[in-house]
């Protein structure tokens, strides 16, 4: 009799093995139709006026012009005269007409009056934020620091900070949504929510929340920024209604898309660390602020992993600024703490002239419950990247360096949470012996649809193709949002529950046709037979044929009987980079991680996102930031060109190493999508600072800024 | 023509019985007829002449994946937005709109463009390929094939444009060095971070497409 549990090592079908992704074919094809791709008969196009004032009222806002030309649909004030405006790119009026032209020529004929205000933009020298922008500060303290730093051998005192980046997702945020009759909306959103991201609509246009069906089969990156309908789908849905229900296609051009529609906090913080002379850290203290625009930001974890530290004081303040707002940037708080605290962290240990990974493994028990796991990781990736033999005190420049090129190593350590969302999944076994799993969720591109086939294909006994995974829709069973790395243990859950109780079903209406009882069966190898002897069997299709013609459908849930997920992770990364001093250009020689997730899915798509959160890394680590000009409150960098991501060219040898097998698979699949995207910035900064003998204080490390560093230590030298 | 060109035949062609060869003859026909045809004035300009289009809708014709297609757009309209709004081939992909990311990345008579920075009327007469061209009977093409068995896409947006960029760089060069799949597939961008992977399925690819063009290499 099956049960719900995860089958041992040693009797998987398909879980933990290699599996291209289900939906790879349609994406490298072209077929795979995304929300942006959807073209409706009669369809128009929206546009929005964007404030271009960081910070002014609206005075008066002329849209007659706009509305008397032919092919606009609908012209709709957003944000009228009196409307405070609080970062540039602020939603003013919103229009539908035939094409995108005529709409861009629209947008263009409506008159604004506005009254300027002053503004802030950049919060990193927070001796220039005036106290009105400044919100209360939180506190917090443990042990006696005062005591602490007075008894310590060592001490040293850093300031780190990372800049806002912008989420920049490749297909912006946006929908075609339209009326179906006065009464339904249908909606095709680009969301991490299919399940619930119509709510809020609903609420807004006063329908049942029944009325409104939302479908998407495929969403280009969300990276945290797309839970909710947004201003403009609202505004839109409003648009398509005035202009008689037509469907109007809304998608943020590029400008947009960076500027208000997602970042990252900027996080900034000026940190005093002590050690005894033997290594042992003894105190942290930390004076830190930053900013996710005008709402309220919470303090990332300082010090981050290394919790056990005895003495720790910490305050942290937000700064409002008119930027447009953040979002959840995958792993929210997490790689700006880790750059802050794994930075101060290596500058003590060069100071005690230590090898940073035998500090980190000396202090490991300073770190908690998964203190053995990181040590684990720390022997495992100093192995791969060749540690003992590649890195040199601070500033000597490791194997291979030259007079103007500097080589350098740098580690960090991470963690995550990932515990399973709450999640329905429907298993349906039909009486031709197709299997369906349907269920309201979304695949973002870390492979949520071969995940469920491999769950319900494993719990079945079938192969991966006997599955049909049908997700994307509202009117499925309803799953969680993918945020928060919770997605692969609800689902995974869910559908485990769901395929085994759906299998004890068919156990018991095939068991009096073969003598025996339902606990005595097993489904191996496409078969249902006695357990252990394969003589008494039938094929999977002569057992659902017995079901007549009533399929079984079983709701399988999360939460559910048995834990089948849990959460916490802990990864190590190590970055070798080039560092040429002459160019301040940094170059990425090798970047390794080991990370654990417990029981692995599918562990070539598990891999793709470890490898995907490092490439990212690279990318917030040297490129990335949004440029704010405090002249004119704007961005100046709102395209892709100036805001720059990493290229093929630019990312160097890659290499990953999944912690699998015993003392993780009984953990059960753990979130993985944020973990490995918390390290780079912290492991690339030290590398840099090991190369150059000096501390890049603030990412992203753009070559002015690694010159700068460098003048700096020459003239103090 | 480049000798890349004369390696792949067209299939739309074939099936007609033109000969690759022919086939792009009359394409190259058809460049200046539309076009002087629907334009509303032709002025002169530097001693020959120039049609003006606009700044009203003209009547285009497009040759995409091997067949005529017709659309009216104003002269400013990009071949991006008439391939997707128009013509419903949405296998490449808007992202930047100015030249950056590559997910627009169509062929041009064999050569990989930035079709958000083409104009429709320009791309007249021009032989235009898309990522959907590719798949042929239900089989991808090895290009296609070796980015899903690489895991080269996630949540796969900027896929269907590395896929014919990669393809282009093949085609040219079939045995890249590092330096070249630098520089051909350069111009092309992913925020989920496949680098990885399409390293992988450049070399995969590499070696399945001298297989499948072993025998038509000398004809
Ligand atoms: S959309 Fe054409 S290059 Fe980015
Ligand atoms: S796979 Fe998502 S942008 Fe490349």
């Amino acid at each position: 009799m099956a049960e719900y549990k995860w089958p041992e090592e040693g009797k998987r079908q398909h879980l933990g093995k290699r599996i291209s992704r289900l939906d790879g074919p349609v994406k490298v094809s072209g077929k795979a139709k995304y929300s942006y791709d959807i073209n409706r008969p009669g369809m128009l196009f929206g546009k929005i006026l964007r404030s271009p004032h960081a910070h002014a009222k609206v005075v008066s806002i002329d849209i007659s012009a706009a509305e008397k030309m032919p092919g606009v649909k609908a012209v709709k004030i957003i944000n009228g005269p009196g409307f405070e405006i609080q970062w540039a790119g602020q939603e003013l009026v919103a229009l539908a007409a035939v094409d995108e032209p005529t709409a861009e020529d629209a947008l263009r004929a409506i008159k604004v009056q506005y009254e300027k205000l002053p503004h802030l933009v950049n919060e990193a020298d927070l001796s220039k934020v005036p106290a009105s922008n400044l919100r209360p500060a939180s506190t917090n303290a443990t042990g006696d620091v005062a005591k602490a730093f007075q008894e310590a051998d060592v001490v040293v005192e850093g300031f780190y900070g990372n800049d806002v980046i912008t989420h920049c997702c490749l297909e912006s945020h946006g929908l075609v949504t339209e009326w179906t009759d006065s009464n339904n909306v249908m909606i095709h959103p680009s969301t991490q929510s299919v399940s619930t991201v119509h709510n809020d609509l609903a609420r807004e246009l006063k329908l049942p929340a029944g009325n409104i069906h939302t479908h998407m089969d495929h969403i280009g990156g969300g990276f945290g920024s797309k839970f909710q309908i947004d201003l403009w789908g609202i505004e839109m849905t409003k648009v398509s209604q005035m202009a008689g229900g037509k469907p109007v296609k809304y998608f943020l051009d590029r400008d947009a898309e960076v500027m208000i529609a997602g970042s990252r906090p900027s996080a900034y913080a000026k940190v005093k660390v002590a050690a005894k002379k033997d290594g042992t850290i003894t105190a942290w203290e930390s004076d830190a602020w930053g900013s996710g625009g005008m709402g309220n930001i919470g303090s990332p974890p300082y010090p981050y992993v290394w919790t056990r530290i005895p003495n720790i004081k910490t305050k942290f303040q937000a700064v409002n600024t008119n930027v447009g707002p953040q979002r959840a940037w995958r792993a929210p708080n997490h790689p700006q703490a880790a750059l802050i605290t794994m930075g101060a962290l290596e500058d003590l240990a060069a100071e005690l002239k230590m090898d940073p990974l035998e500090f980190f493994l000396k202090n490991i028990e300073l770190t908690g419950v998964r203190a053995n796991t990181y040590r684990d990781e720390l022997l495992k990736a100093a192995e791969m990247i060749e540690w003992k033999k590649n890195w040199r005190q601070r500033g000597e420049g490791g194997p291979g360096s030259t007079k103007t090129v500097k080589r350098g190593l740098g580690l960090s350590i991470h963690t995550w949470g990932g515990q399973p969302h709450n999640s329905d999944c429907d298993v349906i076994i039909n009486p031709d012996g197709s299997v369906e799993v349907k269920m309201g969720t979304q695949d973002l591109g870390v492979g949520t649809r071969t995940a469920l086939a491999i769950v319900a294909a494993e719990s079945l006994g079938l192969p991966l193709n006997a599955i049909k995974v049908t997700i994307g829709d509202n009117r499925l069973p309803v799953s969680g949002a993918s945020g928060g790395s919770t997605t692969i243990g609800g689902i995974s859950s869910s559908t485990r529950r769901g395929s085994i109780d759906a299998l004890n079903t068919l156990f018991e209406k095939v068991a009096p046709a073969m003598n025996t009882t339902p606990d005595k069966l097993e489904a191996v190898g496409g078969k249902i037979q006695v357990i252990g002897d394969a003589t008494k069997s039938l094929t999977w299709k002569q057992a659902c044929a017995k079901l007549g013609t009533q399929p079984i459908t079983a709701r399988g849930k999360q939460p559910g009987k048995e834990q089948l997920a849990s959460a916490g992770v802990g990864g190590v990364q190590m970055a070798d980079v080039s560092v040429d001093i002459e160019t301040g250009i940094v170059k990425m020689n090798k970047f390794v991680a080991v990370q654990d997730c417990g029981l692995i899915i599918d562990l070539k798509t598990a891999e793709s996102q470890v490898f995907g959160a490092m490439i990212m890394g690279v990318t917030y680590s040297l490129y990335e930031e949004k440029v704010m000009d405090d002249q004119t409150g704007r961005m100046l960098n709102a395209n892709m060109e100036f805001y720059r991501l990493a290229g093929l060219r630019d990312i160097g040898e890659f290499q990953v190493h999944m912690m699998t097998g015993k003392g993780y698979d009984e953990r059960g699949p753990i979130g993985l999508g944020e973990p490995p995207t918390n390290s780079p910035g912290a492991a690339i900064a030290n590398a840099v600072a090991n190369a150059i003998g000096v501390r890049v204080s603030t990412l992203p490390l753009t070559p002015d800024r690694v010159l700068a560093a460098l003048a700096k230590k020459g003239g103090k030298g | 023509m480049s000798s890349s060109d004369e390696r792949h035949d067209n299939p739309q062609a074939d099936q007609a019985g033109v000969s690759r060869r022919n086939f792009l003859k009359g394409t190259s026909v058809a460049l200046t007829v539309p076009l002087i045809a629907q334009s509303e004035k032709v002025v002169k300009a530097a001693g020959a002449d120039v049609p003006v289009y606009g700044p009203d809708k003209v009547n285009i014709t497009l040759t995409v994946n091997g067949a005529a297609k017709t659309a009216s757009v104003e002269p400013r309209v990009t071949l991006l937005d008439t391939l997707r709004n128009e013509l419903d081939t949405t296998g490449a992909k808007r992202v930047c709109d100015r030249a950056t990311c590559g997910a627009c990345t169509v062929l041009m008579d064999g050569k990989p463009v930035y079709s958000c920075t083409v104009l429709a009327i320009e791309a007249q007469g021009h032989k235009i390929e898309t990522v959907e061209s590719l798949e042929q009977n239900g089989k991808l093409h090895p290009v296609q094939q070796a980015f899903w068995d690489n895991d080269a896409q996630q949540c796969g947006f900027c896929t269907p444009g590395f896929v014919m960029a990669c393809k282009a760089l093949l085609d040219e060069h079939p045995t890249p060095t590092d330096e070249q799949i630098k520089l051909g597939l350069g111009g092309n961008l992913c925020r989920c971070g496949t680098y990885h992977g399409i390293k992988g399925a450049v070399a995969q690819a590499s070696a399945g497409m001298k297989k499948l063009k072993g025998g038509k290499r000398n004809g």
